[in-house]
């Protein structure tokens, strides 16, 4: 049998899995309409131990945001993942950070100077709708897990022929 | 037993055989560990108060910890317990050597470890005791350094009272998790003919020879058939006269389907892991700082409710949820088993899915902390030296547009490997594909909700 055979023959036996790529990488690569036009947003973002406020924000794909950036308590720092934005800033001072949202998804912000015990998880997060990563990861997840159970459903029990397979079955 | 789909390792690769038969082969690695250890111990006790300067909270929490849960146990199982530096102190005052064999039998007060604590309850309380302080724990280098006193401490004073490893056995909090988990490997030590074993008299296995002590895991190689108590300390395959212990290559977690075995203290196990995974997403990556604040002790009454809500959720509410949904599967599968032993079966679907929770979330851990390390090599007190040239390196995250394919992608693969176990668990009890097929779909359900909430977490 050549090697085009054979692959035929094994689509022929697992075509629900074939089915199932197909699905993952149309929802993988399914492009997400822009329902908002562009805006410009001004943000005051304070910073104290161990917290952000706002520790959550929500923009659109193409927002101008400005960002008034201060602290609280101590000196604090700014790092956005994904942007690389790094900004710092001690009490009773405003630092402007400004940037365009090209990127979807969600990226935490975290304090990048040494602030205290807990400097390491002062997170923030910043929401850059549609949030493509997160949906596409849903939709990935779903079509896997209809997959596996369509294929178990279609090849009627041959799937867990290796459920014994180094056991003693009860 | 079906032996098939397995690979001897010592047979491909006969030089290995020459290394793990060397008396070297353990000492080496604990040697080695037990240097970065004690000077994480140091450096705790005695070094900077800040946990992202210190070697002893960088090199423990972030580098060990990421190699640990991302390598090691998932493509090595327990290894790691074979260079473990913590019960190694204790074990070579039972020895009463380092290296080579003494003859005669361990030094110790040869008490009988209680029946009732043979098993991994210890185990699980000990890991949930230590996970209501980890905010505490992860960031103040000298209560991490007691910790991890206190640890080899308790190893030392076990191995006086008890023969053999039986901290690590009974009490080691990480022991239990890394034991469970290895359930996954794809790797195993065995023998490779269990009848050679059951004819051979002597059990050089288990009460050891001139070549090797018996197994400081208290495991008969014999009939061993999953990894979970066995510390790859290669002991076994020093003393067998026949050379019948092998190392195989296997199919990932193929013990997950040793149905005598399920046990309700693992099974509890699977249900820690897998709420701590989720609570610590919540705690430590999520934004919510006052959550932070709580779990930091900022006043005792707020730790006191994060503590119980914390315990609730591993001891209650978690396996309550998984019972109600075993009780839904039990019943569209007519499966006739009792239901506490039908949901330890099915807990066991949850190892898989709780390992790439723990590596998505150690993801993100370790690959924005991780530069911290490049610093504190250089520096590892925080008191100002420079090694290595490296104390000004600056923090910086790696990897952040990496980050949510690489967690998607390793908790869909753990999800689809959870559902698939189940299908098989519910086929041991069914013949009908069927009716296994509809047994396990309120398993599956559980498990893709899970998946979504840490989706949430992640990247929602």
């Amino acid at each position: 049998m050549s090697r085009v055979q054979k692959s035929f023959a094994w689509m022929r036996q697992h075509w629900v899995i074939l089915i199932g790529i197909i699905l993952a990488i149309g929802v993988m690569t399914f492009p997400i309409p822009q329902i908002t036009d562009p805006q410009t947003r001004t943000i005051t973002l304070d910073a104290r131990q161990f917290e952000f406020a706002p520790h959550r924000i929500h923009i659109n794909k193409g927002d101008r945001v400005i960002i008034q950036f201060t602290a609280s308590d101590v000196v604090h720092g700014f790092y956005l993942d994904g942007y690389g934005i790094q900004e710092r800033v001690e009490p009773g001072i405003t630092k402007q950070i400004e940037f365009v949202a090209e990127h979807t998804g969600k990226f935490r912000y975290r304090c990048s100077v040494s602030c205290g015990s807990l400097h390491p998880f002062m997170i923030g997060e910043l929401v850059v709708g549609p949030n493509e990563p997160f949906w596409r990861a849903i939709a990935f997840v779903i079509v896997s897990v209809i997959t596996l159970i369509a294929y178990q459903f279609f090849s009627k029990g041959t799937s867990y022929e290796h459920a014994t397979l180094g056991t003693s079955p009860a | 037993m079906i032996r098939s789909q397995r690979i001897n390792v010592l047979q491909h690769v006969p030089f290995l055989r020459g290394i793990l038969k060397s008396r070297l082969f353990q000492p080496v690695l604990t040697i080695s560990t037990l240097f970065f250890f004690t000077l994480a111990i140091v450096t705790g006790l005695f070094g900077t108060p800040v946990g992202n300067r210190n070697f002893g909270i960088v090199f423990v929490w972030i580098v060990w910890w990421g190699l640990l849960i991302i390598l090691l146990v998932p493509f090595l199982g327990r290894l790691w317990c074979a260079a473990c530096p913590i019960p190694v102190p204790g074990e070579w005052l039972q020895r009463r050597g380092i290296i080579n064999r003494r003859k005669g039998r361990l030094s110790t007060l040869r008490w009988k470890f209680p029946k009732r604590l043979r098993n991994m309850w210890l185990q699980n309380f000990g890991f949930l005791g230590i996970a209501i302080f980890s905010a505490i724990i992860l960031t103040r280098p000298e209560v991490s350094a007691w910790l991890l006193l206190g640890f080899s401490l308790i190893g030392i004073v076990l191995s006086i009272l008890y023969e053999n490893r039986v901290f690590c056995r009974y009490v080691c909090p990480v022991g239990g998790f890394i034991g469970l988990y290895s359930l996954m490997a794809p790797i195993e030590v065995r023998v490779q003919d269990p009848a050679v074993c059951a004819t051979h008299t002597p059990k050089d296995c288990i009460i050891g020879n001139e070549y090797a002590y018996g197994c400081p895991w208290m495991v008969f190689p014999g009939t061993l058939e999953r990894n979970t108590y066995c510390g790859m300390c290669m002991e076994c395959i020093k003393a067998c006269p026949k050379n019948n212990v092998v190392i195989n290559l296997r199919p990932v977690g193929s013990d997950l389907m040793v149905a005598k075995e399920r046990r309700l203290d693992e099974a509890y196990k699977a249900f820690i892991m897998l709420a701590c995974a989720l609570l610590y997403s919540v705690v430590l990556l999520g934004p919510w700082g006052w959550l932070k604040q709580w779990a930091n002790m900022d006043t005792l009454p707020h730790w006191l409710a994060y503590a119980g809500v914390f315990l609730l959720a591993n001891l209650l509410l978690l396996p309550g949820l998984f019972t109600l949904t075993t009780l839904l599967s039990r019943r569209l599968g007519g499966i006739q088993l009792p239901l506490r032993q039908l949901v330890t079966d099915y807990a066991y679907t949850l190892v898989p899915l709780g390992l790439t929770a723990w590596i998505a979330f150690s993801f993100s851990l370790v690959f924005t902390n991780g530069s911290y390390a490049v610093a504190v090599l250089s520096d590892p007190f925080g008191w100002g030296w420079n090694l290595f040239g490296t104390t000004e390196s600056a923090w910086t995250p790696f990897g952040s547009s990496l980050m949510p394919f690489l967690q998607t992608g390793i908790l869909t693969a753990g999800m689809l490997f959870a559902v698939n176990t189940a299908y098989k668990i519910a086929g041991q009890y069914t013949p009908d594909p069927r009716r296994a097929l509809r047994g396990m779909l309120p398993i599956a359900g559980f498990i893709t909700s899970i998946t979504f909430v840490f989706l949430w977490l992640y990247l929602g």
